[in-house]
């Protein structure tokens, strides 16, 4: 494709976004008046659940039965229409969104999966989270190359090609930033999943392993760190144990069965699973085996957690056990009383989900939940749990464990030990407020 | 200097991970023999990072003077003039103590920056190598990052400013924070599996209806 053309279908596609956004605006408003207006409260939204849902639901006469819709006669489109497929236009409001004012440029800054709108545990490449700190370049693959040097008996340089050529390993692994969920240490303050949640995706990483490497290049005595370094303008830079990069990690250049988005890290990044998504370092250009840890900026200034009393915590690189409830949602309130199989994600940097239980009282009493779909270590496991709602105010929350018998805790318990000024690692169990409306709040609880 | 905490993590590791290192990772003879060896000038061209002990620090020096003007030339439209943050939203790089980082002490903010919170100076010369200028990084001759690096140090009272910032200079800097880090403890918190009657009474504490969640274009920059 020519730089015209990519320019074009650049303008394009912001073009989409912007006119998805406001038909969204246009449309939340509506439901949410629909939503509060209605003077019999509930009775509407069950009405709602009655007729199969909201105005949206509605559809134009002219295309329902009896009636036969113009797309029953006439041709489609033909096969290469769309040479990359893109989703229907009817689902343009599904993508990523970002906070603006969280950061001060949108360089270095963070977009949020609408975890709210998938289904399953793979995170579409399009909308799996980003978070940058200098822009994403786009490199060219022929001008790749990963140096892996220091602390090993053989130096070398590979192209990707090279790296594509070592033995091929696939894995199934979220990844999550450690600040997802961050705007919570204080108080409740988002109020959509998609921001209180959306800092995790979940994909299959095709590439070599590290150990493959490190059995081809002969590690020296005494190598107890490496140096992950990235090829972008903030030239990020994390030392990893050296047993953690031996045992699972993944030099990784595909992501979902076709080679990593640029935003992603193309041509090849760092998968660490389960642990903190800023190690896995993309656009990687080199490893460096060393002794002793770096201490950059990015392990001491950042991705630290001060306590209470003004001691840090640093290397804090697990992702506890998680979870929460992406149906209902803020997103997509109650459709009335009655069945509703409430939904949700959990994972854990620990291992394998073992289990979640549903509390329906804030949590005061627990009911467990079924682990449904695949079960994979250090990826997002979903559940599902049958629910008859009464049409009553709930506090409605998931509470994950894993395989090490860790429980998910209450931000209470967090708080008791780490204090607010933490901004990282807040795991806590989340609750959604069900209204009488059928609208859902973010909302923090204490129980005593 | 570090230790690994002991987790189920380093247990399982001294089991076997180590037996892995020493092994398995030690062979001289190349299985397959992909990619080239790089020469040292390939190297050295990539190989920027600087470690607490000083390892990786290049030659050169800079003095005070020469850092206040680059700092004023590179970095204090973002950082301020004082490279106290300028009042703006980036980060402020001088002030504070390391005592001023416990809630019990300043209950509203921790006041984070270069002298309160980083624990090596080094890392002060590193990150500003690699990543600074924003939008024009690694463009810094290694003169200008000491110098930057030394007036930064010297605004934070942790260098002299009639002593020039070069490699020897920057082993002596002690940050004031150094000892203020300790290694990850978790998991810390027990949540016990409790299933009925767990709580008496919940109570909402806060609610999301501040308003500062973006909607609409609001949400794309």
């Amino acid at each position: 494709m020519g730089k015209q053309n990519m320019d074009k279908s650049k303008t394009n596609s912001r073009v989409i976004m912007a006119q998805a956004e406001r038909e969204s605006a246009q449309l939340e408003p509506t439901r949410r008046a629909f939503l509060r207006g209605s003077a019999a409260g509930i009775g509407a939204v069950a009405a709602m659940g009655a007729t199969g849902g909201a105005a949206m639901a509605a559809g134009n006469p002219e295309n329902l039965p009896p009636n036969v819709p113009e797309w029953s006669k006439m041709l489609g489109d033909s096969v290469t229409a769309e040479p990359y497929g893109i989703p229907s236009q009817y689902e343009k409001n599904v993508h990523r969104r970002t906070v603006p004012w969280l950061t001060p440029t949108g360089e270095s800054s963070i977009s949020f999966t609408p975890i709210q709108d998938l289904h399953g545990i793979i995170t579409p490449n399009g909308l799996h989270f980003e978070r940058h700190h200098g822009g994403f370049p786009h490199i060219p693959k022929e001008d790749f190359r990963l140096i892996v040097h220091g602390m090993v008996k053989n130096e070398r340089m590979f192209t990707l090609q090279d790296l594509m050529r070592f033995p091929q390993v696939s894995r199934i692994h979220f990844v999550e930033c450690p600040a997802n969920s961050g705007a919570e240490w204080r108080g409740a303050q988002m109020d959509k999943l998609q921001f209180t949640h959306g800092m995790v995706s979940c994909c299959e990483w095709t590439g070599v392993k590290v150990s493959t490497l490190m059995e081809e290049l002969g590690v020296k005595p005494g190598a107890k760190w490496v140096l992950a370094e990235g090829a972008d303008a903030a030239g990020m830079s994390r030392s990893i144990p050296i047993e953690k990069l031996g045992d699972d990690c993944i030099l990784a250049y595909a992501q979902n069965g076709e080679m990593l988005r640029p935003e992603q890290g193309y041509p090849l990044r760092l998968i660490v699973p389960g642990f903190e998504g800023n190690m896995n370092v993309k656009w990687i250009r080199r490893l460096e085996f060393g002794d002793q840890p770096w201490h950059h900026r990015e392990e001491t200034s950042k991705y630290t957690d001060t306590m209470y009393n003004g001691k840090s915590r640093r290397f804090t690189w697990s992702m506890d056990t998680k979870s929460v409830i992406t149906s209902p949602c803020p997103e997509y309130p109650m459709l009335g009383k009655g069945y509703h199989q409430i939904r949700g994600l959990a994972w854990t940097g620990a291992g394998k989900i073992k289990g979640v239980d549903i509390s329906v009282d804030g949590g005061k009493n627990w009911m467990p939940a079924r682990l449904e779909g695949p079960v994979f270590n250090k990826a997002l496991t979903r559940f599902v749990f049958d629910w008859e709602w009464n049409g009553q105010e709930v506090l409605l929350q998931s509470r994950a464990y894993d395989e090490t018998g860790y429980v998910q805790p209450t931000i209470d318990q967090l708080r008791e030990i780490r204090g607010t000024w933490s901004i990282y690692h807040n795991n806590s169990i989340h609750t959604w407020l069900v209204q009488k409306s059928g609208e859902v709040l973010n909302v923090q609880v204490s129980g005593k | 200097m570090y230790k690994f905490p002991v987790s189920k993590f380093a247990l399982g590791l001294a089991l076997g991970g180590f037996l892995i290192t020493s092994q398995a990772f030690a062979g001289d003879e190349m299985k397959y023999g992909f990619g080239v060896k790089p020469s040292d000038e390939e190297i050295a061209g990539w190989d920027i990072d600087i470690r607490p002990d000083g390892k990786g620090l290049p030659e050169g020096s800079g003095t005070y003077d020469e850092g206040e003007a680059l700092f004023a030339e590179h970095c204090a439209a973002c950082h301020g003039d004082f490279a106290d943050g300028g009042g703006g939203r980036y980060p402020p790089l001088v002030g504070g103590t390391p005592g001023e980082l416990s809630q019990a002490v300043r209950p509203g903010q921790p006041h984070k920056t270069i002298g309160s919170y980083w624990p090596y100076a080094s890392t002060v010369f590193d990150y500003i190598k690699r990543a600074m200028p924003f939008g024009n990084a690694q463009s810094l001759t290694n003169d200008e990052v000491y110098a930057i690096t030394g007036w930064l140090l010297a605004e934070n009272d942790l260098h002299d400013s009639d002593e020039p910032m070069n490699a020897e200079a920057l082993k002596k800097v002690v940050m004031p924070n150094v000892d203020g880090f300790f290694d990850d403890p978790r998991p810390d918190v027990k949540n016990p599996h409790c299933m009925k009657d767990c709580f008496k009474t919940v109570e909402i504490k806060s609610k999301a209806t501040l308003g500062v969640t973006p909607t609409g274009e609001d949400a794309l920059r």
